[in-house]
């Protein structure tokens, strides 16, 4: 069974259509990177997988669950698929460690000891041990980011959505995100990201996924498709470079 | 002739407490109807929404002093006799009601979008998104603004004196008729109210540099 299923998913902002008919089909373990220009839909594509945009058509399961506007069946949707925002978006009035510890906790009724041990050991995995008692206003942004994966990690996801995680990151503080990140990939993580880390997706992604006015344009596995564009859309979007 | 001396004094001294605590009975009661009126004026209910927005808007719309006749003379018209106190407290506490709902929904809408976005994502319900993640940032921001709002309802409880409450305002002015010495009676009545206002504003500036030097914790 696939861990995230796509299909025919359509999505209107008013009148202008963003998502024409999406589908994609991610089996678990799989990374697959999404790309394309601003406004092609693919942030609004990876928010439709959790729940945080609802869309008009179509059909999305992800980890076992199908979407839904129930809000219990969401709530247990979301507890299976982690995602990370471009802008961190912890909670600033939290320690490091209670962002983590917090959701565990509160909605998955994980005593405090056992939280506590799982917040130090999702620390541990992205490098930031020490940080445990900061609050996110102390931190680079490339920690900051590092936390928010962390907090994600520590609801046991089975499928993790990364969007734009990097873009607001000076560019010598990607690399640190960026490493977290393949380790995840490494150890099996199903994971979907947004990305204009092209050299990221190529390396990493099994998959990558080309986005264009709001259809999935061309997609294929990743280095094919980075050294042989099908479309001249991909290919200009290629050469262009990160945008 | 009566002269100003030490029991006007004292006299004045006593209707500063029921000052005080007509301001602290209104501020509590306020503070409770106006917590519930900005979270119904946020909720996904359109009727909850449109109820807590009239209820602003008329109690806005018109002077405190309407409520105060409406509850005092308004009721005892209809054969409903509030006592003083109990008019100049329901009037007040409405009133303070209608304004710190308006502040603490400004204060809840200006906690960013994106808390509201994670913690959904953190898949926590509602409450539990109001209680641990929206409503502690929103109290720091709404601070500043309900203290200055303090400041402004101990002055404006000194319209109850027209249902006859006697408060300080109104304890100045009745030593004023028996002693004439409206100058040493004033003064007093205005260093009481400046003692107790002064203080309440410097925290509330405190608390805005505070604020804007820390954003968050």
């Amino acid at each position: 069974m696939p861990a995230v299923l796509i299909e025919d998913v359509h999505k209107r902002f008013g009148s202008l259509e963003v998502l024409k008919g999406v589908s994609l089909s991610v089996e678990p373990g799989q990374v697959i990177a999404i790309i394309g220009r601003s406004g092609s839909g693919k942030s609004t594509l990876l928010r439709c997988i959790n729940g945080l945009e609802t869309f008009h058509a179509g059909k999305i399961e992800v980890a076992g669950h199908t979407m839904t506007q129930d809000p219990k069946k969401l709530r247990e949707l979301r507890k299976d698929v982690g995602i990370v925002f471009q802008s961190y978006n912890l909670f600033p009035h939290l320690t490091v460690g209670q962002n983590i510890m917090l959701s565990p906790r509160i909605t998955k009724n994980v005593p405090d000891a056992e939280a506590l041990r799982l917040a130090k050991e999702v620390l541990a995995q992205v490098g930031l041990s020490d940080k445990f008692d900061s609050y996110p206003d102390n931190l680079s942004g490339g920690q900051q980011q590092r936390v928010a994966i962390a907090r994600s990690l520590a609801m046991k996801p089975k499928v993790m959505l990364f969007d734009e995680v990097t873009s607001a990151l000076d560019p010598e503080l990607t690399g640190e995100v960026l490493i977290v990140m393949e380790k995840l990939a490494k150890g099996g993580m199903t994971m979907l990201l947004v990305t204009h880390e092209m050299n990221f997706a190529r390396t990493v992604a099994d998959t990558t996924v080309f986005m264009h006015q709001g259809k999935i344009w061309e997609s294929g596995p990743s280095k094919e498709l980075f050294a042989n564009p099908q479309t001249p859309e991909l290919s200009n979007f290629v050469k262009a470079g990160a945008h | 002739m009566q002269t100003f001396g030490w029991p006007e004094a004292l006299f004045i001294l006593r209707s500063a407490g029921w000052t005080l605590a007509l301001t602290a009975i209104a501020f509590f009661i306020g503070s409770i109807l106006g917590g519930i009126l900005a979270i119904m004026r946020l909720s996904r209910s359109k009727w909850l929404r449109r109820f807590a927005s009239g209820y602003i808007l008329v109690i806005q719309s018109i002077p405190v002093l309407m409520v105060l006749f409406m509850s005092y003379y308004g009721l005892s018209a209809l054969g409903i006799e509030l006592p003083p106190f109990l008019a100049a407290s329901a009037s007040l506490s409405i009133y303070v009601s209608a304004y710190l709902a308006e502040i603490w929904r400004g204060s809840i809408e200006s906690v960013p979008r994106q808390q509201w976005e994670a913690s959904a994502s953190l898949a926590l319900t509602t409450a539990q998104q109001y209680r641990y993640i929206i409503l502690p940032q929103a109290v720091r921001i709404s601070l500043p603004p309900t203290v200055g709002f303090l400041v402004q309802l101990v002055k404006n409880t000194s319209i109850v004196q027209v249902v006859g409450f006697v408060d300080l305002m109104r304890a100045g002015m009745l030593v004023n008729n028996a002693t004439y010495q409206a100058f040493q009676i004033f003064t007093l009545v205005g260093a009481i109210y400046f003692a107790i206002c002064f203080p309440l504003s410097r925290l509330s500036r405190h608390l805005e540099k505070v604020m804007n030097a820390s954003r968050s914790h």
